[in-house]
């Protein structure tokens, strides 16, 4: 089948099974490798990316449910305010350990802060308990979002 | 001179081999007339300050200096996550006195003859690299400074440098690296034995926080990692596996799977008995990974399971239960008399530890893309943490002197010791040979989990004596691992310098086998990942058994400080465990996470711990809540680590750091990979879950820097924070976790 999908500000056309993952699309066929493959199962958030500017697991989304909605992608992430801010943040704070999740973090990060500009701890869990790092970086990704928001970067979390 | 892109300019990389005995440098005329200096620099580990030594090695820096002074330096080891790329440029960088900035790294290709040995493993980067690098970075500043001299005719004694400059002081002039590069490559290359060193306290690049080199990549989605390799005409593969290690391909439904939408071929290949090698399977070939991962659905294969097939772990847990009721099947180590001093001590303590397989479980699924040509040659593409082994397995399985293959290391989404197996890369290599072209093999998550490496399960029967003070008279492990005849498989040993061994007048280190079929292999601080979480907590026991704080119980057990040995390993030379060391980071763990000074609200505890491994040492303290249902959250950890005079990028180091710590809470918290009828039952992260954003503790991290060679530090953060855990989940609970992982029905106290 041929599907039309608004990716990053263009129109891009595939041929594909209509079950294909957003995911695989992007990667496969529209060779944006940016968006990356952990679980396959929506449970790892490695493949986050925005449809109308909502954080979605591309891993789960078939294309044939994507329509004319657009989709953006880490690779364009860094065209717009929050998230050229959310990279300068993570660069910052030197986020990275491997890198692998961080495409995700980074999708989910910016659709919160979108919604909630000044987000709290708690915020931050709700928002990014989606997104795995095996790495276990999530102290500088706290830090990070907060930097990003104009925040004191300290976990005010109870101790 | 005209700019140029030096990643185009040709280099000269053949002319280094062969070359062992004598620093070996190129000048390459380069497109567009510029010049670069390539030092290749021969070096010979030596003993770093008597610490650490290796047998004659030979390594390779390259150092390339562009006209423009853009310095590109290159690191040798795979980066997993390590931040090794941005480490070595660094340690080189400061020798060669430059600044940062213009500073560009490179990841070298595979080459041993250039390079010597290229891995990630064993925290081993940093000692096996630290003097030899530095020794690359001073030889190729006194190379400029010799140009120098030259070209003003004056001596070089006369000359200093600056960052990216050679100074002559006495006349007020300078001239910059890139003029001189030039040069500087006709400089016959200095005794790298002789060459000086930066005093120490100079440092200016070293000890600073520096962001990771392909950090501004990552965060736009670049490609590059090996999942994200792309070879034109490229096909995409999956590779099933018989659920039971070893078992053996009979029949499949293949005509079927042939006709499935995208599929290009699907074939069974024949694999060996290497439970890390090639194993039988069953290929499919699509034109896209996801068709051939859907027609997996569809796939229906008959195996002949073999002896494995009875594999469970209830099972195993029954055979320990009786191993570990008779004596050891061999001793590890045994001082004194163990019967006669618990048989005449105040108080015996006995108590059994349990921990079970678990998974690596990268981010980064497994992944490799090969090209097995016509002519015999063989192309790879791969994150591997340790290409020489990827070689010789390649080389071995299809039959190839290793000038047939080409290895591509790629950046590595997380490696924790997986990827120094090359399972993956024989099966890509295998599936392309097949087809005649290139090929990208990715596995799904659940192939991952079920067809690990895994860290092996193991029992320990503790049984120990106090005297009437409370002092540890006599101590027993009975460790019941997985291996063959009391031969421990791989990664399932236990040496014979367990800590408490030789604190402990009478002790008696043992070990008895189960005998399994199961790939086992290092995870992150291999063997000590689950010792420290049975010596540390039982140890903890003891501290209470005796009425004393944990704290002040440890400092009692390590005793004074007294000469630690020195060790012969398969590392070379090595000191052994300084107890003076393991005092200073209990003492400043408890210093600054306010040890007994703290009250704490009903059901929150303090527990604490040490271990040393990879030359590290490590004292961790958690503090944890437990709810009344028995669920448990982490608040806060405390980390004081010693691991010698550097911590070369800060940035890098804290997050390893913090991140092993985390991720030994993540496994303490829920992993396990269970076995029935010899297959693994978990297959995603909803059944294996790593520990997410809301779970994850606030870390203090704090290091003593000591007058000891400076050591890794990728690893031995992770093995004491598990017992630390249980031992706050003790204090808040007054319940003792033997079993890993955390079951919250058994802390449950509503
Ligand atoms: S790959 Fe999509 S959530 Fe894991
Ligand atoms: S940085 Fe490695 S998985 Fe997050």
């Amino acid at each position: 089948m041929s599907y039309t999908i608004n990716v990053n500000g263009q129109s891009r056309t595939v041929e594909v099974e209509g079950d294909t993952p957003l995911l695989w699309v992007l990667r496969d066929e529209l060779d944006l490798k940016g968006s990356k493959f952990g679980c396959g199962m929506g449970l790892c958030g490695a493949c986050t990316v925005h449809i109308n500017g909502q954080p979605v697991r591309s891993c789960v989304t078939p294309i044939s449910a994507v329509g004319e909605q657009p989709v953006t992608t880490i690779e364009a992430i860094g065209e717009t305010e929050i998230g050229k801010r959310v990279q300068e943040a993570w660069l910052k704070a030197d986020v990275m350990q491997c890198g692998y999740c961080q495409a995700g973090q980074i999708m989910s990060a910016c659709a919160l802060l979108e919604k909630t500009p000044q987000p709290t701890d708690k915020d931050i869990d709700a928002a990014m308990s989606g997104n795995i790092c095996r790495c276990c970086t999530y102290p500088r990704i706290r830090a990070a979002i907060k930097d990003a928001a104009g925040l004191p970067t300290a976990d005010t979390r109870e101790v | 001179m005209a700019p140029r892109d030096l990643d185009r300019a040709p280099r000269s990389r053949g002319q280094t081999e062969g070359v062992s005995r004598r620093a070996f440098i190129t000048a390459s005329a380069a497109v567009g007339g510029g010049l670069m200096l390539d030092l290749s620099l021969p070096l010979y580990a030596r003993s770093s300050e008597g610490a650490m030594s290796r047998g004659p090695a030979t390594l390779n820096a390259y150092i390339r200096i562009a006209p423009d002074n853009i310095v590109t330096l290159i690191a040798k080891n795979p980066e997993i996550g390590q931040g090794i790329k941005t480490t070595f440029p660094m340690i080189i960088a400061e020798e060669l006195d430059v600044d940062w900035k213009n500073v560009r790294a490179e990841s070298a290709p595979y080459d041993p003859r250039a390079y010597g040995a290229q891995f990630a493993g064993g925290s081993l980067s940093v000692p096996m690299n630290f003097e030899m690098l530095r020794r690359a970075g001073a030889a190729g500043r006194q190379m400029l400074i010799t140009a120098a001299a030259r070209m003003w005719n004056v001596p070089a004694s006369e000359l200093t440098t600056e960052p990216g400059v050679v100074v002559h002081k006495a006349r007020n002039r300078k001239v910059t690296y890139g003029q001189l590069a030039e040069l500087a490559a006709r400089v016959p290359p200095p005794d790298l034995s002789k060459v000086p060193l930066k005093d120490e306290k100079d440092f200016r690049i070293i000890g600073q926080f520096i962001g990771g080199v392909d950090s501004p990549r990552i965060v736009k989605g670049e490609p590059i990692f090996g999942i994200d390799v792309s070879v034109p005409g490229m096909r995409y593969a999956v590779y099933e596996k018989c659920p039971v290690y070893g078992g053996k391909f009979v029949s499949a439904n293949l005509d079927e799977i042939r006709k499935l939408p995208g599929v290009r071929a699907a074939f069974p290949v024949k694999g060996g008995d290497d439970l890390a090698g090639l194993l039988d399977g069953v290929a499919i070939v699509a034109d896209k990974w996801w068709q051939a991962n859907k027609a997996l659905e569809k796939l229906q294969v008959k195996w002949d399971e073999g002896p494995s097939a009875t594999h469970s772990t209830e099972g195993f847990a029954k055979a320990a239960a009786e191993i570990g009721k008779q004596p050891a099947g061999k001793t590890i180590k045994k001082d004194g008399d163990v019967d006669a001093a618990l048989a005449s001590a105040a108080k015996v303590v006995e108590a059994s530890y349990e921990y079970p397989f678990i998974a690596h479980a990268t981010l980064e699924p497994m992944n490799t893309t090969a090209h097995y040509r016509k002519d015999g040659k063989v192309e790879i593409w791969s994150p591997t943490q340790l290409p020489q082994q990827a070689m010789g397995l390649v080389t071995k399985t299809f039959g190839l002197k290793e000038s047939d293959v080409t290895l591509h290391m790629t950046r590595v989404g997380g490696g924790f010791g997986r990827r120094l197996s090359s399972d993956f890369i024989v099966e890509a290599v295998a599936i392309s040979k097949e087809i005649g072209e290139p090929v990208k093999l990715v596995w799904n998550r659940r192939q991952d989990l079920q067809h690990d490496i895994y860290r092996p399960g193991g029992f320990h029967f503790f049984k120990a004596g106090l005297d009437a003070q409370g002092k540890v008279v006599a101590f027993r492990d009975h460790f019941v691992t997985f291996g063959e005849d009391n031969k421990p498989g791989n990664s399932a040993d236990m040496g014979p310098n367990e800590f408490p061994a030789t604190f402990v007048p009478n002790l008696d280190l043992g070990l008895s086998t189960i005998p399994y079929r199961i790939p086992t292999g290092p995870l992150r601080a291999p063997q000590s990942n689950a010792l420290a979480f049975a010596f540390q907590s039982f140890i903890d026991e003891l501290a209470h058994a005796a009425g004393k704080d944990p704290v002040e119980f440890r400092l009692e057990l390590l005793g004074e400080p007294r000469p630690p040995e020195v060790l012969q390993t398969r590392f070379g030379t090595q000191v052994g465990f300084d107890n003076g060391r393991m005092r200073d980071v209990v003492k400043a763990v408890a210093e600054r996470s306010g040890w007994g000074k703290t009250q704490l609200p009903k059901g929150v505890g303090r527990g604490i711990a040490f271990y040393f491994s990879h030359q590290g040492y490590f004292a961790e303290v958690v503090q944890a809540r437990v709810s009344p249902v028995g669920e448990v959250r982490v608040d806060k950890v405390w980390i004081v680590g010693d691991v010698g005079k550097h911590i070369i990028n800060p940035a890098g180091g804290i997050n390893q750091v913090a991140g092993a710590a985390i991720d030994g809470i993540s496994a303490a918290l829920g992993q396990k990979i269970t076995f029935a009828r010899g297959r693994a039952v978990q297959t995603n992260f909803h059944e294996y879950p790593l520990i997410r954003m809301s779970q994850a503790p606030q870390v203090d991290v704090h290091f003593l820097q000591t007058d000891h060679p400076t050591t890794g530090l990728g690893e031995p953060a992770l093995p004491p924070v598990v017992p630390a855990l249980a031992n706050a989940i003790f204090a808040a609970t007054g319940k003792r976790v033997r079993k890993l992982p955390i079951d919250p029905a058994e802390l449950r106290t509503a």
